[in-house]
């Protein structure tokens, strides 16, 4: 299998980049790890004209951790970066939990956070972990740079809210009021597979109550879910047996998942309440409230 | 340089094929190439460096894996001019002109293949762990190996074959720290 034919720029800067798409209008595209782009191409699901390779812009491939705690993540930065991060264990366990549990460590090695962000599969898991996180990508145009609440970024399936000459150039997560907790989920039927169901869960918590809770669901319909609902039933009180088995029982209620291949809608949602609960259940709550 | 895809019709219109320079196998390798070509497709069919094989052709099996600096991907889901100014290694790259690299010595001590269409992809990404991590236990090995397949073996014997030659390659460096 091959694409079809296009016209291929390697981007030396954010700035290039963006000229670039500008002027090829609405048939170019981005080429960032092209682990999800190269195999729409290949099956000839995607044609672009233009391809706009934005791998040899320098200083992208970065995440941090700002003083005040915030976290960013470039474009460049690649799955198998944050799974081997030395930053991020002991500051944020969700992105912790997620990053080993993308795809396979051959595709980590190429896939990017942002790209994925970007590619806005109701599948990806990091579309959870970034939404529960309450994060946000910055965008860059013509014009200069936006910040787009990832709330607002995925539009649908596969679709988000950049213009056609907009690029990402990094995730943000808002530093935390409270001591971060909370993991990611993912049950897969192998290495590689896309979840038949994973769950997000953020906590900020102020050692005597939730003051921050973020869940969110992937794989379980036709786009990421932000379970409202389950958040706010842990939000300003204790963490308790009863809260716990609450929001998942929420969490499970905002799920919409159809029966398929992997699994049936009853059984997904099953396993989003239990995984919630296993989050949720897992917090060395004694601990935190000792930090 | 080669054009090697036929053409369909819904190809687009002709591309003018775009110049890279890669290094592959340590030689500096200038070519033309269209830049829908494959990173697999150039290493087998451009370069004649048939090690390199693609078994699922969508990003499944592992069997097109290759090093480019040093980070194991799968060469069926890179373009080749995305290679241009990086470095390649394949398999063709591990052993010496007079002797076997400790991984395929590996995998012919511990039985690590019977029909050998992954093997090059295993020894691959098996390349990329040791060269991050020299002393692995067994379950570094599983998970490093998790994104390719093998449908003969079972992957007991690839997981022996790689520790064999981890052990072996520790010996080695060891030596010649005393030696030096
Ligand atoms: C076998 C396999 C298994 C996988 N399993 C999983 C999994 O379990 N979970 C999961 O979440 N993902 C999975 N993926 C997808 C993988 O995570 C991709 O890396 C990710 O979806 C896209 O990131 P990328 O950098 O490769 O983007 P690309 O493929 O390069 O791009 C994807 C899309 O986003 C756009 N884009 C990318 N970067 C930018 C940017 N900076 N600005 C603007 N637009 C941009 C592109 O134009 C394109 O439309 C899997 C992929 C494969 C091949
Ligand atoms: S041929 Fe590349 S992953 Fe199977
Ligand atoms: S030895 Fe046959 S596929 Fe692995």
């Amino acid at each position: 299998m091959y694409p079809s034919r296009f016209r291929y720029q390697a981007a030396r800067s954010a700035e290039q980049a963006v000229r670039l798409l500008h002027e090829g209008g609405e048939d170019a595209k981005v080429l960032a790890g092209g682990q999800s782009l190269i195999p729409m191409m290949k099956l000839r699901f995607a044609s672009p004209e233009l391809l706009v390779d934005i791998n040899a812009i320098p200083g992208l491939d970065y995440h941090r951790v700002d003083p005040d705690g915030s976290i960013h993540v470039g474009a460049l930065c690649r799955h198998a970066d944050l799974e081997h991060s030395d930053l991020l264990p002991g500051h944020q366990p969700t992105m912790t939990a997620a990053a080993p549990l993308i795809a396979d460590p051959l595709v980590r090695n190429r896939g990017t956070l942002v790209g994925s962000l970007c590619h806005a599969d109701p599948q990806g898991d990091w579309a959870s972990v970034v939404l529960a996180l309450g994060g946000s990508i910055v965008a860059q145009g013509p014009a200069g740079q936006r910040t787009i609440p990832l709330r607002e970024f995925v539009l649908g399936p596969f679709e988000n809210a950049l213009a056609h000459d907009e690029i990402a150039v990094e995730a943000v997560i808002p530093a935390p009021r409270g001591a971060p907790a909370g993991g990611y989920l993912k049950l897969e039927r192998r290495v590689g597979d896309f979840a038949t169901a994973g769950v997000a869960v953020a906590l900020e918590t102020d050692g005597s109550q939730v003051i921050r809770a973020g869940i969110a669901l992937t794989g379980v319909g036709g786009s990421t879910i932000e379970a409202t609902e389950a958040e706010q039933v842990l939000t300003g009180r204790p963490l308790t047996a009863e809260t716990i088995a609450e929001a998942g029982r929420l969490a499970a209620a905002a799920a919409q998942p159809k029966s398929d291949h992997r699994g049936s809608a009853t059984y997904k949602r099953h396993i989003v309440s239990t995984f919630v609960v296993r989050i949720l259940s897992r917090i060395d709550w004694t601990q935190e409230r000792a930090a | 340089m080669t054009i090697i895809y036929e053409e369909t019709a819904d190809d687009g219109p002709p591309i003018p094929e775009q110049r890279i320079t890669v290094r592959v196998n340590g030689r500096k390798v200038v070519a033309e190439v269209e830049p829908r070509l494959l990173l697999a497709h150039f290493l087998r069919y451009t370069m004649r460096l048939t090690g390199t094989h693609t078994g699922c052709d969508t990003t499944n099996c592992g069997a097109c894996t290759v090093l480019v600096d040093g980070r194991a991907i799968k060469s069926c889901t890179m373009f080749a001019v995305m290679a241009d100014g990086h470095e390649v290694t394949t398999v063709e790259g591990l052993a010496s002109p007079s002797e076997l690299h400790p991984l395929q010595e590996g995998f012919k001590e511990k039985h690590g293949l019977q029909c050998g269409f992954c093997t090059p992809g295993m020894m691959m990404a098996a390349k990329a762990l040791l060269d991050r991590n020299p002393d692995p236990t067994e379950e570094d090995v599983r998970w490093a190996l998790s994104g390719n397949l093998c449908r003969c073996t079972g992957y007991q014997n690839i997981v022996k074959s790689v520790l064999w030659a981890a052990d072996k390659l520790r010996a080695e460096s060891g030596q010649a720290e005393e030696a030096s």
